[in-house]
């Protein structure tokens, strides 16, 4: 099902981030084969992924450019090149191929291709009530899928944008969360709700959310923001295959990221954090959009002598203390820079727990660069200032390092 | 009352009600074949639909079960009430008294493959479900021995064996789910269907008409249940909805208004509809029904209603009442042997209520169980969760 796609001219703008974390986890023994999964189940063998190199191979913009790099990168590399929304096209249609049970409910997934085009072409091949054109009714859609969970079927409800979803938090609170603990373990719900949230190019208040806060403390669901299209198809099919409720945070300016991505079929662990850059002055704790922010500041930091590490949690709930913790031992300084807002945000909770933690490790407090506390506003210029910027990080990173 | 008395097949001779001759009879019948024609109490209104007849057919077995679980549903209700005030269950209690004909009506005309999922005013359907007394108080209780292993509490009574989907506090959200579960039906290519209860204070959520469009316009056998007992909370149905006709609101969808104290005629609009959700999607049935206590333990039902009106339903209307009149009209028991029945569902209860006392409150180390399902790799570290890494599927 892999197709390979001809990249003439258009280069990657991306490494293949595909880490291993052997260095990391020997502390206790686990195997580095936990972030990649073949479809087997066997475990991975260490040979085909190596830890990219160091300073050298950072070309990263904060969103998709046409970068240059050189044309025989990627013609001979094996995997095949593709975009972030096609990267989730591919996860869904290899579930869903793979069990009958898994479905799609949403505005506009069927027979328009999804708004983002992330379910396009799925409806002609499995049907109009495997994927399902709803009506604009949030609430009932998610409470729709819910149930139909109860019964073991294993709906992807889309929401057009985050934002829509505060309609179905009723829902997504009281039933999609509890009702596995309030039925005494009963019932499964194994829904992902996935949308894609984030500031977007001058889209406006209310189509520029970012819900992460908002959901982040309903007990019983699982909250993963994926970054690259690597980790979007891994992500993406972990999540389908997770018994749990799972909330899916895509970003609307990720949509277009181009990468190469393994031809085998692969799942990446839903509660395990990326490591991006290993470092060893600062770390720095990213998800989503934010990442690439980080990695361009990052240029400019190594280039001023700084080594941070950058990681991308990934998983937003639970966090991935352990790597983050190893992370802290190591460099006893963090920087957590993200894009949801700084009141109740997920660098808020990010800062209390490891404060909770790993305060004998830090030397220094820990610095969260959030968003603004304000809508965001519809002119590009005040857009700008409401999101974390790179010169902002480079900043902090040297305050945080004298 | 209108009772008609055309019995077909009677294997015994006509007799009136007063008859004291028969009592080498055995009573408690479990006769199968007799088949004994009841109509019901007044006649369906049916809106965009044909109503059912009112002629009801049943057994001298059926017309027992029907007692017998009715008495113990009254039974359970009234001991959850003394219960509550002696502080030995919490929190909220809705009470279904009253209500029971619905319910049982209801799982007359259905399997336990169709599913139902109600609001908070469960216990009763719990019970006709298939669950215990035992599990049924103990949850009440909070403990280990309840259903939902004391972590659900009266509102949230599950049966996952017998397709009973709960038990939902948040007033309407159930119905979205409970087109889920029809949704679900019908992608399974299942011949069962959903019923989806709610009250008639939740008539008014919005999500309900989403709901309802959904499954129109999809065709999921799902059937939603009104239950009309004219009050939500202490508001009257007359001073919440403009048009307090439920089975009408469905506009586009049928509805049928059915005397919800009158098991037969329950049972007779759920055999119709569940024919009709399986040919032509949705239905809406309202059921006019009602109850005796107030909306919960901490509301004393009088101040919105007047005593009278509550006796008067009682003397009137009450379903127990209505099947003994028949039982006795059609001779299938005696008085004595009625009281009995009602005895031992006192007994059941009690023996019920001591059981589910001597079960334990839940470990501590409940609190952190059923939060998130096991599986695929989960790990985690530090403060947040405390499992163990798991294996992979």
């Amino acid at each position: 099902m892999a197709s390979i796609f001809q990249g003439v001219g258009a280069a990657t703008s991306l490494d293949t981030k595909k880490f291993q974390l052997s260095s990391l986890r020997s502390v206790t023994g686990r195997k580095a084969s936990c972030v990649v999964m073949r479809s087997g189940g066997a475990k991975m063998d260490s040979g085909s992924n190596r830890i990219s190199g160091r300073a050298d191979q950072l070309v990263t913009n904060a969103v998709a450019t046409k970068a240059d790099t050189p044309a025989a990168s990627t013609a001979s590399k094996p995997g095949h090149e593709l975009l972030l929304f096609e990267a989730l096209r591919e996860g869904l249609e290899e579930e869903m191929e793979r069990d009958a049970r898994v479905c799609v409910m949403g505005e506009d997934v069927g027979h328009y291709g999804g708004s983002y085009k992330v379910t396009k072409g799925l409806a002609e091949k499995y049907g109009d009530l495997r994927v399902l054109d709803t009506p604009i009714a949030e609430n009932s859609f998610t409470g729709m899928g819910i149930g139909a969970a109860m019964t073991g079927l294993r709906p992807i409800i889309e929401g057009m944008n985050m934002g829509f979803l505060l309609l179905a938090f009723n829902q997504i609170s009281n039933n999609c969360g509890m009702l596995h603990y309030t039925s005494g373990g009963q019932f499964k719900i194994p829904v992902v709700i996935r949308g894609p949230g984030g500031v977007g190019r001058q889209l406006g208040a209310e189509h520029s959310q970012r819900l992460e806060s908002y959901f982040q403390s309903i007990p019983g669901i699982q909250m993963v923001a994926c970054s690259t299209p690597y980790n979007a198809k891994g992500l993406m099919k972990a999540a389908i295959r997770s018994d749990n409720p799972v909330i899916l945070f895509e970003h609307v300016l990720l949509y277009n990221l181009k990468e190469r991505i393994p031809d085998e079929e692969y799942v990446l662990n839903l509660e395990e954090a990326e490591m991006v850059r290993p470092g060893e002055h600062v770390t720095i704790l990213t998800y989503s959009r934010m990442r690439y922010h980080v990695m361009q500041a990052a240029k400019t930091l190594v280039n001023k002598g700084y080594d941070p590490e950058v990681i991308d949690i990934r998983s937003l709930k639970p966090f991935d203390l352990y790597t983050i913790g190893n992370s802290i031992k190591k460099t006893h300084r963090v920087l957590i820079v993200e894009e949801c807002m700084r009141t109740g945000g997920i660098g808020a909770s990010l800062t209390a727990a490891i404060t909770e933690n790993f305060h004998d490790y830090l030397d220094a407090p820990i610095m969260c660069l959030s968003s603004q506390d304000v809508p965001t506003p519809y002119a590009g210029t005040l857009e700008e200032w409401t999101v974390v910027q790179p010169p902002q990080i480079v900043a902090a990173v040297e305050q945080l390092c004298r | 009352m209108a009772l008609a008395r055309r019995s077909s097949n009677l294997l015994k001779p006509l007799s009136t009600a007063s008859s004291s001759s028969f009592l080498h009879r055995r009573p408690f019948s479990t006769d199968d074949t007799t088949t004994i024609t009841v109509e019901t109490s007044v006649p369906f209104t049916g809106h965009n639909c044909e109503p059912p007849s009112r002629s009801v057919d049943t057994t001298p077995k059926e017309l027992m079960s029907f007692f017998t679980d009715m008495a113990l549903m009254r039974r359970m209700e009234i001991a959850a009430d003394s219960l509550y005030k002696s502080k030995l269950i919490r929190g909220f209690c809705h009470l279904y008294d009253g209500q029971e004909a619905v319910c049982i009506g209801m799982e007359a005309a259905i399997t336990k493959k169709d599913c139902i999922i109600t609001a908070y005013r469960d216990h009763c359907i719990f019970l006709g479900r298939g669950g215990t007394l035992l599990e049924s108080f103990a949850e009440l209780m909070g403990r280990q021995a309840g259903c939902s292993r004391g972590k659900g509490g009266s509102m949230h009574f599950y049966k996952k064996d017998a397709c009973f989907f709960g038990g939902h506090g948040i007033v309407g959200a159930q119905v979205p789910l409970g087109c889920g579960l029809a949704f679900a039906q019908k992608y399974r290519k299942e011949d069962h269907v959903t019923f989806a209860m709610y009250g008639d204070g939740a008539a008014n959520q919005g999500q309900l008409f989403e709901a309802l469009n959904m499954a129109a316009l999809w065709d999921l056998p799902a059937i939603l249940v009104c239950e009309n007992n004219h009050y939500g909370m202490g508001t009257a149905e007359w001073r919440a909805a403009k048009s307090p006709a439920y089975y009408k609101r469905g506009d586009y969808v049928p509805g049928l208004k059915v005397d919800g104290m009158d098991a037969f005629a329950v049972k007779q609009a759920c055999k119709f509809a569940k024919e009709h959700a399986l040919k032509n999607g949705p239905i809406i049935l309202e059921m006019d029904t009602y109850r005796y206590h107030g909306h919960s333990m901490s509301d004393p039902g009088s101040t919105y209603r007047t005593r009278d009106e509550i006796s008067g339903v009682r003397q009137e209307r009450d379903p127990i009442e209505r099947l003994r009149k028949l039982i006795l009209a059609h001779d299938l028991a005696t008085e004595k042997e009625l009281k009995d029945i009602e005895k031992q569902a006192r007994k059941e209860v009690d023996e019920a209520i001591a059981q589910a006392k001597e079960s334990p409150m839940p470990d501590e180390s409940e609190l952190f169980t059923n939060v998130y399902r096991k599986g695929f790799g989960v790990e985690s570290f530090g403060a947040d969760r405390k499992e163990l890494r798991a294996t992979l599927p």
